[in-house]
């Protein structure tokens, strides 16, 4: 009995507790969340107000160099595939047509062999590791601040980067057989020489 | 015809205020527990969201009424409408201001919570013919604890009866304020009836107040109060973390709605009815002072309607305040708070009333 009473009157008072402190939030200032970047050396002092960041409307600001989506500088790609080598959860999917001849330079100097028939990078699986972005030679590869890219539909989370038509990969494999078939003739000519001049 | 016609319009207008409270009421649950909890609550549908329950009737309109194939389809679906029936029932013999009750029933309170009972067994219908186990799990416990409670509540109203000698609850509110004609004394020892002394009326003759031991007995029917409406901290035949939805879980649509409206209008009749008991029902909390008849000026029939709503209100607020605190009681802890804990205490309040309705009164 004596412990019941106790623990009545314990139950009581730590149900009070509580009950104060819930009042005390009903009544303490609703202001608005402040949007202020987390750099901010008040960022963990907002004990006032609400925690709710209305998020279309309010946003908080990102670091310049976020390491959020993936966006390719196709000038710069050198199609070397090395990006869909590393990704663990393999969500690049590149095809290279070889280039009859140098196409061009990057920004950084380095010669361009290869199209990139596609470049796609399927956003939906892609864990944000950043390995990537590493391995790019010519760093045309990067990771932007752009976080918010909600899609209708599962296939929009597939980003292409690619900006060659079908036609025009169809027309430069065409080249490149044609100039295969060339070598090709080219060597089997060369050979067949050989052969008749011994 | 008129005859009929009168009543007619009463039972609309309470179907009506039902409806418009449950709005009212899970528009200020929300905003409530998003306040206590640093959130903002609903803020896009309307200015502030307050169409946001609006807009969600409508989604419950629109929505399928899906009965389970395994289910037995009479109970389940006459459920909802039997839980809802048995509360909104009980709004008819409440009286509102001096004059001014749906029904003035010379047993009124025993009325009440006879037709409130009956909410229990819509509950087991809702549970049994939902045929699903967490539905009838939560239709067990609320049984369960809906009989427990009615225990120490119906002794807390009985002490109160016994001082106030009269089942009428228009009888009991006019007792607690200037229109009383009988001797009303603040505590038992200071006079503040009508031509008593210097101070008359007011919230010192208020039914707590009136003898100090219906303090406790209004603490108890409060809990107990809770306890038969299925609020939080006594909210487990619901018990979202348990058992999904419990006996409603299979409900959809304007079902689930009934079901909705009968929870809030038992929050608003299960308050009404402690009002009434306790807290001096239509009457003023303002006393006549000397010369300044503070009361005779804020008692009549309108001031009675506001009075009554304010403090439901209030009563209101505090259940939602208190869900939005405590975390729900163990099945055990709930049967002992009320067999061991409140119940030897409404005892201890009845006999006090006794007591005190002898040589004190």
């Amino acid at each position: 009995m004596v412990q019941t009473k106790s623990t009545v009157i314990h139950g009581l008072t730590t149900a009070w507790k509580g009950l104060t402190l819930t009042i005390r939030h009903l009544f303490a200032s609703n202001a608005k969340r402040k949007i202020i970047s987390v750099s901010d050396s008040n960022y963990f002092k907002q004990m006032e107000g609400t925690n709710t960041i209305q998020y279309p409307k309010q946003q908080l600001p990102v670091p310049e160099v976020g390491r959020y989506q993936l966006e390719v500088e196709m000038d710069d790609c050198i199609v070397c595939d090395l990006c869909a080598k590393i990704c663990p959860v393999d969500c690049i999917d590149i095809e290279a047509i070889k280039a009859t001849e140098a196409i061009g330079q990057t920004s950084d100097g380095t010669t361009k062999r290869l199209y990139a028939a596609k470049f796609d990078i399927d956003m939906a699986k892609c864990m944000y590791c950043g390995l990537c972005t590493i391995v790019c030679p010519t760093e045309c590869i990067i990771m932007t601040n752009q976080y918010d890219r909600s899609v209708f539909e599962l296939k929009d989370l597939t980003y292409v980067f690619s900006d060659m038509t079908p036609e025009e990969a169809a027309e430069k494999r065409d080249l490149l057989e044609k100039q295969q078939a060339e070598r090709a003739a080219a060597k089997l000519a060369a050979t067949q020489k050989k052969e008749g001049s011994e | 015809m008129n005859f009929y016609l009168k009543y007619f319009i009463v039972a609309i207008g309470l179907f009506a205020f039902s409806g418009f409270f449950a709005l009212f009421g899970v528009y200020a649950e929300r905003k409530v527990s998003a306040f206590i909890q640093d959130r903002l609550g609903p803020t896009e549908t309307g200015k502030y969201g307050v169409l946001q329950t609006i807009a969600d009737v409508l989604k419950l309109l629109i929505k399928e009424l899906i009965v389970p194939a395994a289910a037995d389809k009479m109970l389940f679906m006459l459920a909802p409408a039997i839980i809802f029936i048995a509360v909104y029932m009980g709004f008819a013999a409440i009286p509102w201001a001096p004059g001014i009750a749906p029904s003035n029933l010379n047993l009124g309170l025993y009325y009440i919570f006879a037709i409130l009972s009956i909410e229990t067994l819509g509950i087991l219908m809702a549970g049994w013919g939902s045929n699903n186990k967490y539905s009838i799990l939560g239709a067990m416990r609320s049984a369960a604890q809906i009989i427990s409670y009615e225990i120490p509540a119906g002794f807390a109203i009985i002490s109160v009866v016994m001082i106030a000698q009269t089942l009428n609850l228009q009888a009991i509110s006019a007792q607690q304020g200037i229109l009383s004609t009988e001797k009303a004394s603040f505590l038992g020892i200071w006079d503040v009836s009508k031509n008593g002394g210097f101070i008359n009326g007011g919230i010192m003759a208020w039914n707590i107040f009136r003898a100090p031991h219906l303090i406790i007995a209004f603490v108890i029917y409060f809990i107990a109060s809770l306890a038969e409406s299925n609020r939080a901290p006594f909210d487990i035949p619901e018990a979202e973390s348990e058992l999904v939805a419990g006996f409603h879980t299979e409900f959809t649509g304007m079902r689930f709605a009934f079901v909705f409206l009968a929870e809030y209008s038992m929050m608003y009749l299960v308050s009404m009815v402690g009002v009434i008991l306790f807290l001096g029902a239509w009457n003023t909390p303002l006393p006549n002072i000397g010369a300044v008849h503070l009361a005779d000026w804020t008692t009549g029939v309108g001031w009675g309607i506001i009075w009554t709503v304010i403090k439901v209100l209030i009563l209101v607020g505090i259940q939602m305040w208190i869900r939005w605190t405590l975390p729900r009681l163990r099945v055990d802890q709930l049967m002992n708070l009320c067999w061991k804990v409140l119940t030897p205490l409404a005892f201890l309040c009845m006999l006090i009333s006794g007591v005190w309705r002898l040589w004190v009164m």
